[in-house]
């Protein structure tokens, strides 16, 4: 069978199939996967349609500062649409920038939490004893904390350790692995709790009788049977890191204002909202909300869809 | 109908069943999961419904209790209680009934009972439900009816939560709750299924015991021979769907007379005689989707003829039973179909 | 195969700190508690009882999924609870395989029947290469009566019975001699349990497999079985050869269980409901188990745990029997329906 007919084959499946069918018959969802995929687009091909370079000091001009969007007022100059900041810097430019740092915190973010969960999860619910209770109780004890405050922590802990010019540069690991570690706690149970459910299933039980490895019966058994709640996780986690992300950007310890995420955005202008210039602050916490609730609707979807019972 | 046992000669019957259809509407068109299947019920007679799982013997159980799952819906024919229409009444009414008229005996006794209620406390709701009794009267009932259904101490029991009885005690338990109200039929869908083979023995003793004495009509829906043989006066056979024969429960066990039904019964490992092989009738039931033109039987059956293949049979009388089947039409079955049988 | 004194005990305490905090007691199950079994190459031995007897017990014990607490148990004179070398547990391990009693939870619903099928060989290293490897698959595919191309498909497009096949074909895939079988049918429906348990049946002719069956269904281990032994509550209680078991059964417990069987054959023999229940493992009653749903019991029964005794073709637990206080009596069933 050549590529192509395979390819074609699976394309004739998918397009068949029980997922792809509840996706479509759902408006909601299929405009906030269109939503989600506008922002995504918009935010890596950012370097590429972004009107202005907005953190190149060297194009930036004063005399652009603080220019209104073109619509509301008259003042408004076609090359920066949705106005600029205090230094000159377009706004849209900003925000298409900033939507692609947000979103690679948050990717980055959700791979180190689910890695960490779903291996956590797996030793956890496959050996149990006293390996699964020191887990968990770690678990319960992070729970207790919000995840802000995991993130916070970690994040101060990193700033005492290294001197703050160093901190510039690797600002955005430790914000990534900040969040990374708060948000693993959720995958590790689900995984976990999956995995007492499968683990006593009789075709793990199978595989033990031929005598394979719990490491292999765990990562070709086990795991791919507990990949759809992860992902449902993972998708309505997406839009959390992303709300940690900038919250702790505003709050003036997540990205620093060289490197800004949507986060760093709305804090920069939340300085000048008082005195009027509300855009430089509002645009970017529209794009925000936008793409937080889309992926959120995604995820809401994907687990009713996955979930047998509702179907 | 033939003689249906006891009762049944000059009675209308209590419930009646015609051209009972259930569809489940789905995104790849609609499966008709239970098709044309007609039967009467007598007054204190013991019907046994047997058919493999997807024969569509619980749907037809739960369509006569109102309860279907959604998207499942009565799509055609008739359901007659006492000769009143019960399968196009409102949702409310239907729970009148339900309660009233209608018991009904779920395989799980745990799902039927509320966990966080006593059992008295479930009894003495549903006894005042249906009747018009004070507190201390329907307490008095349902301690009654605890006694009836063979639970020792019931004074003490009654106060007791689902979990501290045991499966068998449960299963009376639920029993009792189905009483309530002295209803008229029980629908029992494999009330044994979860218990052990002991305490099976008792729960359906216990069943045969109420319907003699209070006259109470039962459906018994089961995949259990044994079951239908030692409970039911009539059994009806169906298979994907229909009703493939029904008759008086000795004729269908001993002479069966339609071909799968004499299939069922030779693949049921008996004491008697021990041999090499147990008869066994190749093939599976098909799926709902891919139910074949003619006899549903036909790709599995050893006397199938042409006209098996294009020809639906319905069910026409056979002996003392009925069965849906072209060996008892006067024009048989047609000239003998070539081709292979289904495979194992 | 040989089983002695074969104990398996679960801790099912509530954790620790509870356990503290409440001032209880550790609570044991005694799933299993000291059995003795013989299987001699070629025969089927089945195991009955009601659930909670321990039997599946017995079945995960016997393949390794489970260990002993006590007892031990030899395959072909080696001790399957000795520390061996990985290449000989391995080779131990290709003799003995399992089949499974859900055929909807035995398959694992993500991977394609071939691949299910396979793992066994690949696990082993029994295929040369992969043209070795398709071929031996599809041959353990005729052999349960299904197509090579079937290999292809996922579990969940076959029935139930196609699946107890594959689970079948995943058994045989190492080229075991011993298969342990823990109720193969009791999912099934009857129509297709008789192609199963036929299947099962002619497999063993072929290749001379010996079976452990498990299964609470008396006229399914009468078919299938050369010896039954009957469990109740984590002990024996009796074994014998078939044919001597159900037309003499000697304990009173075993003569329960046949009459509990329904009565197809329509002799107008009434099944005898039994009182009572199975008592919970964890306070199992003293002396004799059975004593509280016994009609013979007396004094001796409740204070004295009655020991496995040989008696004609087989062995019985039960100072009745015994004593001589109660007859052994012959049982005859209806030959023909």
């Amino acid at each position: 069978m050549s590529a192509r007919t395979a390819f074609a084959q699976w394309l004739h499946h998918a397009a068949d199939s029980d997922i792809w069918w509840s996706f479509k018959s759902s408006t909601t969802t299929v405009v906030a996967a269109a939503v989600t995929f506008l922002i995504i687009a918009m935010a890596f091909l950012a370097p590429v349609i972004a009107p202005h370079t907005p953190f190149d000091p060297g194009t930036l001009s004063l005399s652009d500062g603080l220019k209104p969007p073109v619509l509301i007022s008259s003042d408004g100059d076609w090359s920066f649409p949705l106005g600029t900041d205090d230094q000159g810097r377009d706004v849209l430019s900003s925000i298409m920038y900033g939507t692609r740092l947000s979103l690679i915190v948050g990717f980055a973010s959700v791979i180190v939490a689910m890695v960490l969960g779903i291996g956590l999860g797996l030793i956890s619910g496959y050996f149990g004893g006293t390996t699964d209770a020191v887990i968990m109780r770690i678990a319960d004890v992070q729970l207790t904390f919000p995840a802000i405050l995991v993130a916070l922590l970690i994040d101060g802990l990193v700033r005492g350790l290294i001197s703050s010019d160093r901190h510039d540069e690797i600002a955005t690991f430790v914000i990534i692995g900040a969040i990374g570690l708060s948000f693993w706690v959720q995958y590790a149970r689900t995984v976990r709790g999956s995995v007492l459910v499968e683990k006593n299933k009789e075709y793990v039980q199978a595989a033990r009788v031929i005598g394979l490895s719990p490491a292999v019966i765990m990562v070709r058994h086990v795991l791919p049977n507990v990949t759809g709640p992860v992902l449902v996780i993972a998708t309505i986690n997406l839009g959390l890191a992303i709300i940690t992300e900038a919250t702790l950007s505003f709050l003036g310890v997540g990205l620093p204002s060289t490197q800004p995420s949507l986060g760093t955005l709305i804090r920069l202008g939340n300085e000048l909202l008082q005195s009027g210039e509300w855009w430089i602050t509002v645009f970017p916490g529209i794009t925000l909300a936008l793409l937080v609730l889309a992926v959120n609707l995604l995820g809401d979807w994907l687990r009713d869809a996955l979930n047998p019972k509702l179907r | 109908m033939a003689a249906s046992g006891k009762s049944a000669l000059n009675k209308a019957p209590l419930l009646e069943v015609k051209n009972l259809r259930v569809e489940f509407p789905t995104r790849r068109g609609t499966l008709l999961a239970v098709d044309d299947v007609s039967f009467e019920i007598a007054a204190g007679e013991v019907l046994g419904v047997v058919g493999e799982s997807g024969a569509g013997k619980s749907l037809t159980g739960n369509a006569i209790i109102g309860l279907l799952e959604p998207p499942g819906r009565v799509a055609g024919g008739e359901i007659r209680l006492e000769g009143r229409r019960i399968d196009n009444l409102p949702y409310e009414e239907m729970r009148k009934v339900r309660g009233a008229q209608i018991g009904a005996i779920f395989q799980d006794p745990l799902t039927s009972l509320n966990p966080l209620y006593s059992v008295g406390r479930q009894l003495i709701e549903t006894i005042q439900t249906h009747l018009p009794l004070s507190a201390g009267q329907a307490r008095q009932r349902a301690i009654d009816l605890l006694k009836e259904v063979g639970i020792p101490g019931a004074e003490q029991r009654i106060d007791h939560y689902p979990h501290q009885f045991s499966g068998g005690m449960r299963q009376r338990v639920v029993i009792a709750l189905a009483l309530c109200a002295g209803p008229k039929l029980i629908v029992a869908d494999e009330p044994t299924t979860a218990l052990d083979v002991s305490i099976q023995a008792q729960v359906i003793a216990l069943l045969k015991r109420l319907c003699r004495e209070h006259g109470t009509a039962v459906m018994l829906v089961t995949h259990d021979m044994g079951v239908i043989a030692e409970t039911a006066d009539r059994v009806a056979v169906m298979y994907a769907g229909r009703v493939a024969e029904i008759g008086p429960v000795r004729d269908v066990i001993k002479q069966a007379r339609h071909p799968y039904t004499e299939g069922l019964m030779g693949s049921i490992p008996s004491l008697g005689h021990r041999s090499e092989r147990l008869a066994q009738i190749d093939g599976a039931m098909p799926r709902l989707t891919e139910i074949p033109r003619g006899c549903a039987f036909n790709p599995r059956c050893g006397h199938r003829g042409q006209r098996c293949l294009v020809e639906r049979p319905d069910l026409m009388p056979a002996g003392s039973s009925r069965a849906a089947c072209w060996l008892h039409d006067p024009r048989g079955v047609g000239a003998a179909a070539v081709g292979e049988l289904a495979d194992a | 195969m040989q089983i002695e004194g074969l104990k398996r005990h679960f801790d099912v305490s509530p954790p620790w700190l509870v356990r503290m905090l409440e001032r209880r007691d550790r609570q044991i199950v005694q799933a299993v508690d000291g059995i003795d079994i013989a299987i001699a190459k070629g025969e089927t031995f089945s195991l009955v009882g009601e659930s909670g007897c321990g039997k599946s017990t017995v079945a995960r014990l016997v393949v390794g999924l489970y260990t002993p607490t006590a007892g031990r148990i030899a395959f072909d004179g080696n001790d399957m609870g000795k520390r061996r070398g990985r290449a000989q547990t391995s080779a131990l391990r290709r003799r003995l395989q399992m089949i499974f009693q859900d055929p909807y939870a035995s398959l694992n619903p993500r991977w394609r029947v071939f691949d299910i099928i396979a793992e066994p060989i690949r696990a082993f290293g029994l295929a040369a290469n992969k043209a070795d490897l398709e071929k031996q698959v599809g041959n353990l595919l005729r052999q349960v009566r299904l197509t090579p191309a079937d290999g292809r498909k996922y579990p969940h497009e076959f029935s139930g019975g196609q699946r107890q096949r594959i689970s079948i074909a995943r058994a045989l895939a190492s080229r075991p001699e011993f298969l342990v079988c823990d109720e193969p049918t009791s999912a099934l429906d009857v129509s297709v349990q008789a192609q199963i348990l036929n299947l099962m049946m002619d497999l063993q002719r072929r290749f001379g497999l010996t079976y452990l069956f498990i299964s609470h269904n008396l006229a399914v281990v009468y078919h299938i079985s050369t010896r039954v032994g009957v469990m109740y509550l984590g002990r024996l209680v009796e074994q014998a050869a078939t044919d001597t078991l159900f037309k003499r059964p000697k304990h009173p417990y075993t003569r329960m269980l046949l009459d509990t069987i329904p009565d197809l054959d329509m002799t107008g023999r009434q099944r005898v409901p039994v009182a009572g229940e199975v008592p919970s493992p964890i306070n199992p009653p003293s002396g004799c188990s059975f004593h509280p749903r016994c009609p013979f019991a007396n004094e001796r029964c409740k204070l004295e745990r009655p020991q496995l005794l040989p008696v004609e073709g087989g062995a019985v637990a039960c100072h009745a029997i015994e004593e001589g206080r109660i007859a052994v009596e012959e049982r005859t069933y209806a030959t023909s329906r």
